[in-house]
């Protein structure tokens, strides 16, 4: 992946910045600059809370070219609730235990580094909330 | 604007052409359907192709096509939809003619994927899909189609099982498809076992990438018998486009573009869903089926999966569909298949099935899907004798 393309997403990926409609309040993610849902110009920044819901989920056992070392790992599409659709890595689960419907937040973890360059690329990936409830009990 | 006619078909065997490269193939069809329709020039030349940049490190097909078919000097391009590309170069082709602004037009499908290992055509698939918010998370094509197949098992309450019917249909249809890379029959109890791919999708949802071509060569309806007494009328051809994430879409399992491109088809042609005699549908998992059925009309929302548990997709059934193979058996080399469901079409049409055949076909629709949904061509041939 090239320097620049990953640094134009940055805000995006580490804190889940969109953007929300000045016209109709449609929070939007990934930031379009125009409003999916009445097609207004839209670029003011939202600061999306992490918190949202597994919609579907799936085991990547053959994975894409920079991505083998990883597999098998767990992607999912998770609705956000503030309500747009996200496609993202499980992480800190099994996946016995993930559901349709399970509880999940955003951590910032590695996506994936590139072994030519030697850069890392971090971003969102979803873990369950009853784990993060348990990690802070413990503190 | 003219209606325009197929007058030609060609197509190679779907498989592993280790013995071939991309420009021998696309002239091998290319060759057939000139042959079969008996012209020995063409005003233009379309080129079908997703990932020939990608896999084999050349671009620029439109030229190198015609300069290896011997058509030096005609206007030539390569036309890119994903895996849509065969039938978008159809689209091409059908405006040129259409428009009047060329007579004879031959429009190919052709890609070559098993010179590279399995994996990297698999990751070059994932091209189709949003570089930025899908692929960045290492989802694969696969993935994509199995988070969709998981949700719609939720909401609808099937069973893994269930699809089965889609890819058993699809091989029996192929074994009696001399051009399918995949002659063979399967049984449920072999579907039900089949290795895991991205779970629920097992290799036996999944259509195999390949190497292949298919051809067909255009003219205007009013001229069309001068080179055939077996023309197949264009009554259709419509492109629409949905987004490229399937996270932007309004409802995942409702193919918006499939449906936009299905009613614009339907409206074109003046028919309706219950007019189709038999419909070659973009299996490359069997999902796909189930959502390709409901868009276009022939079952409820939630009720695709239906279709193939009532056996009404088999060759004598109410709504015949891969009936000579699909992706699924026949193979999907990912540019070509467009033009392989319309060369499958034609052939129903001219009654050139054989044991396939469809009886009475005389309205056959092909839908063709880039990404996930994302582009989608919808054709509508008619049996012009
Ligand atoms: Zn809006």
């Amino acid at each position: 992946m090239e320097v620049a393309r990953f640094w134009r997403t940055t805000e995006q990926r580490y804190r889940l910045v969109g953007e929300v409609c000045p016209r109709c309040h449609t929070k939007i993610f990934p930031p379009r600059d125009v409003c999916p849902a009445c097609e207004a110009e839209a670029k003011t920044l939202y600061q999306f809370s992490g918190k949202g819901e597994v919609y579907s989920f799936t085991t990547i056992h053959s994975a894409p070219r920079g991505f083998e070392k990883y597999a098998p790992y767990m992607v999912a599409l998770v609705r956000l609730e503030e309500g747009p659709l996200v496609t993202a890595q499980l992480t800190d689960v099994d996946e016995s235990e993930v559901y349709i419907g399970m509880p999940v937040e955003m951590v910032t973890r590695v996506l994936r580094e590139d072994d030519k360059r030697g850069m890392i690329v971090y971003g969102y990936k979803f873990r369950p909330v009853r784990q993060a409830e348990a990690e802070r009990q413990l503190a | 604007m003219r209606d325009v006619s197929i007058i030609g078909i060609g197509q190679t065997k779907v498989g592993e052409h280790w013995d071939k490269s991309l420009r021998e193939l696309a002239f091998q069809a290319l060759e057939a359907a000139m042959h079969d329709a008996q012209v020995e020039r063409v005003d233009a030349l379309y080129v079908g192709n997703m990932l020939s940049g990608e896999l084999t490190g050349q671009e620029h097909l439109g030229a190198l096509v015609a300069d290896f078919a011997g058509l030096r000097g005609i206007e030539a391009m390569k036309i890119e939809a994903a895996c849509g590309s065969g039938a978008a170069a159809l689209r091409v082709g059908y405006i040129a003619v259409a428009g009047g602004l060329c007579d004879i037009v031959a429009c190919i499908g052709v890609e070559k994927m098993t010179d590279k290992q399995g994996d990297i055509a698999t990751s070059s698939l994932a091209t189709a899909a949003d570089a930025d918010y899908e692929a960045l998370h290492g989802l694969s094509f696969v993935g994509i189609n199995a988070l969709l197949m998981r949700r719609y098992m939720h909401e609808h309450g099937y069973r893994k099982e269930d699809f089965a019917n889609f890819a058993i249909n699809a091989h029996a249809n192929a074994t009696r498809n001399p051009y399918a890379m995949f002659p063979h029959p399967i049984t449920a109890q072999q579907f039900a076992e089949a290795k895991p791919v991205a779970d629920p999708i097992n290799l036996l949802d999944s259509s195999p990438i390949a190497d292949g071509a298919a051809c067909v060569i255009l003219a205007p309806t009013s001229i069309a018998r001068e080179f055939t007494d077996k023309p197949v009328r264009v009554r259709a051809i419509t492109v629409a486009t949905d987004t490229v994430a399937v996270h932007d879409r309004r409802d995942p399992l409702y193919l918006e573009g499939a449906a936009i491109s299905a009613q614009k088809a339907y409206a074109m042609a003046g028919v309706g869903p219950a007019d189709i005699d038999l419909f070659e549908l973009h299996d490359a998992f069997t999902i796909m089926s189930a959502l390709s059925l409901e868009a276009a009309g022939f079952a409820q929302r939630g009720k695709g999966v239906a279709l193939a548990l009532d056996n009404a997709i088999s060759l004598d059934g109410h709504i015949p569909i891969t009936t000579m193979g699909g992706l699924k058996a026949r193979g999907h080399p990912v540019g070509a298949t467009g033009m392989y469901q319309i060369v499958e079409v034609a052939m129903q049409l001219r009654g050139e099935a054989g044991p396939n055949q469809v009886r009475n076909a005389r309205l056959g629709m092909a839908q063709n899907i880039g990404g996930s949904g994302a582009t989608v061509i919808t054709t509508i041939l008619e049996a012009d004798q």
